[in-house]
């Protein structure tokens, strides 16, 4: 029998504490991540049942899911989001977490500020109490998003329970064409296997394509693995990650580091490993991506149109896309260009790094956003925020007529103030285009940075390869 | 966390795919800090119209399935967020049971958590549940944990799969941070064996 071992199989081996007869595992947990929405009930059932948290310089907190984006100096004003604030800075004074609060520099979305401290780092177990904790896998860490009683678990015993995820390979060969991102990648992969396509598995990412990506683009793309369904995504760590990681607060000092990296090196899967499932695509067929219905399977082309249900064989799915259609406000047959929007939003864990803020700067830079759309940039992190300002980003987003927000998670899930009203129709950055995600009645086109900001532009969806 | 070990309630028929958590219960909802209370708000855009009226066509809203415990749902239930409102949503409002072709794996671990049964049944099974789910209150069904059945309203059984560990949580009620606490010396070996990695 062959030795050769997934990425993901030598990163899970490496954890395993106990293996039952039955396959179920109790595997160790280096990182967690917490947020003031899915915790206030782990902390409680910790006090109930007189538990400590194990670890807790292994946890790191942050307030990022309804947080104000709009000046914060007089504290949140919706009584709701202000006793889960404050629950959070109650609980980890009581247990001992490290919190960056709202006025923290470093506060931001978990996921965007893990990795930018150095608190993510390849070849870790990280969970977190939010779906999109895939997100850390770019970094070749091991990544999961948990509920509220593993949260309670993690916290009293650093571990969890799981049976072990099947193995998927999803390479992308080749370059992607210019004008095309990773988002739009990860939407052309999401639109082929579908938001089941990657179930009960750790979906690796490969190919010429994914390598290419710089570590922003690698995280928009592991970000949106759980929109395929999958339990985590996993990028083997290589030089991109080495440097990203080197010199960041938590990242390891010199001497260890070099140490990390040499350990690092061997986390890439062997030749000859099996995987479950493979699936591979060719960078150069795709081309930018937008959504047309309320699942994040629902791609089309910007060159193309609104898909009719008609052609649709299944009829579990042909119901669901003439509901889509509807909620949506959207005929089969128009052109995805045609469709005019009211919002934009540049933000959320997939799409709010300096990298990303850069991308759209390039296309509003001396342009104008159109007069009917409201258009919302919000950074991924205190930080984020402070080094586009330091490079004139900010300036040129107002000079367009684009809103610089504080940052949060705000119209990625409608929790703060930040809302589609129902029938508004926006483009958004952000990763769910699930019905009212955006604020009940809400409409969700989901697109890449540079897509979102030409959109807010031209007054509808636009193909940024276009604008002249 | 309370026991699972039979139920005989009336099912209701929830005929969608994709069935996402936003749906189950929308983001505005989650600023409890509790547990409990989230029943009220459940699949709240499709119960209740822009005044907060019940919708009279949302199958929950109707007399014969007001107090359903059994929900028989499409292919991929629970997709989308990790919030573990979703089910205890669910389980306030009186669901104690979700039956569907498959499951998303974040909802479905948190729904076992908290002592909710969910049961994977190939689709022409899920649908011949749909279609006595269909005909209303007078169709109850038992699904029986230990024997792993369900007993349709025409007597007829139906035989599920269930992974053992989950099961034996069910059945006795346990929680799951006692049992690994039990393994603590494991733990704390394992930590020990981890110092020659001193970044961690
Ligand atoms: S930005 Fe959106 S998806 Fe990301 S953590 Fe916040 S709410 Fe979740």
């Amino acid at each position: 029998m062959s030795n050769a071992k997934t990425l993901f199989d030598k990163i899970w081996d490496a954890h395993v504490v106990d293996e039952q007869d039955d396959g179920t595992c109790v595997i160790y947990i280096d990182r967690h991540l917490v947020h003031e929405v899915t915790t206030p009930q782990a902390f409680d059932g910790l006090r109930n049942t007189g538990r400590g948290v194990r670890r807790p310089e292994l946890t790191l907190a942050v307030a990022d899911h309804n947080v104000p984006t709009t000046d914060r100096s007089q504290g949140i004003d919706e009584e709701q989001s202000r006793i889960q604030v404050e629950a959070l800075e109650k609980n980890c004074k009581e247990f001992g977490i490290e919190l960056y609060g709202m006025d923290d520099i470093r506060q931001g979305i978990c996921h965007v500020v893990g990795p930018e401290q150095g608190f993510t780092l390849p070849g870790t177990t990280l969970v977190c109490g939010d779906s999109h904790t895939a997100t850390h896998g770019a970094l070749g860490s091991l990544a999961f998003g948990i509920g509220t009683s593993e949260v309670e678990h993690v916290l009293a015993t650093q571990t969890m329970i799981q049976t072990k995820a099947k193995n998927m390979r999803v390479s992308v060969n080749g370059a992607l064409p210019v004008g095309v991102t990773s988002k739009d990648m990860i939407l052309a992969i999401i639109g082929k296997i579908g938001t089941a396509g990657g179930t009960g598995c750790a979906i690796e990412f490969a190919g010429e394509a994914v390598r290419a990506l710089s570590m922003e683009g690698r995280m928009t793309v592991c970000n949106m693995t759980i929109e395929a369904g999958a339990r985590a995504g996993l990028i083997a760590p290589d030089q991109i990650t080495f440097d990203y990681v080197m010199g960041r607060p938590m990242a390891p000092k010199a001497g260890a580091f070099e140490m990390a990296v040499e350990y690092w090196k061997t986390l890439h899967t062997d030749d000859g490993a099996k995987f479950d499932t493979e699936v591979s695509l060719e960078a150069a067929d795709i081309p930018p991506m937008v959504t047309w219905g309320t699942s994040p399977e629902d791609v089309a082309p910007i060159t193309g149109a609104v898909p009719s249900p008609d052609g649709e064989t299944d009829e579990g799915r042909r119901n669901k896309m003439r509901r889509s259609l509807e909620y949506m406000g959207l005929e089969a047959g128009t052109p995805m260009t045609d469709i005019k929007i009211d919002t934009m939003f540049i933000g959320s864990c997939t799409n709010s790094r300096i990298e990303d803020l850069r991308a759209a700067a390039v296309v509003a830079e001396g342009r104008q956003v159109a007069d009917h759309v409201q258009a919302l940039v919000v950074p991924g992190s205190g930080l984020i925020k402070e080094l586009a300002e330091a490079e004139g980003l900010d300036k040129i987003f107002t000079e367009a007529g684009f809103q610089w927000r504080e940052a949060g998670c705000s119209m990625c899930l409608a929790m703060n103030a930040d809302k589609l009203k129902p029938g508004e129709r926006s483009a958004s950055t952000s990763n769910r285009n699930f019905e009212g995600r955006q604020g009940p009645g809400g409409r969700t086109h989901l697109v890449s940075p540079a897509m979102a900001a030409a959109a807010a532009i031209a007054g509808h969806l636009t193909d940024v390869r276009d604008l002249d | 966390m309370d026991k699972f070990t039979t139920l005989t309630g009336v099912a209701a028929p929830l005929d969608l795919i994709n069935v996402d958590t936003d749906m189950i219960i929308p983001a505005r909802f989650l600023k409890s800090i509790k547990r409990t209370g989230f029943g009220k708000d459940l699949f709240y855009t499709l119960r209740f119209d822009e005044s907060g009226n019940e919708r009279e066509e949302f199958v929950l809203n109707k007399s014969a399935y007001r107090n359903a415990e059994v929900l028989i749902g499409g292919k991929n239930f629970g997709c989308g967020s990790s919030r573990e409102h979703a089910p205890w949503a669910l389980m306030d409002f009186g669901i104690k049971c979700v039956i569907a072709p498959d499951f998303a794996d974040i909802f479905y671990n948190n729904s076992f958590k908290n002592g909710m049964l969910l049961i994977k049944l190939p689709q022409e099974q899920v649908d011949q549940l749909m279609e006595d789910a269909k005909s209303g209150a007078n169709a109850t069904v038992t699904v029986d944990l230990e024997a792993q059945e369900i007993h349709r309203p025409d007597g007829e059984v139906i035989k599920f799969d269930i992974d053992p560990f989950k099961k034996h949580c069910l059945l006795n009620g346990l929680d799951d941070i006692s049992l690994t606490l039990q393994k603590e010396n494991k733990i704390a070996g394992f930590e020990e064996a981890r110092k020659s990695q001193p970044w961690l």
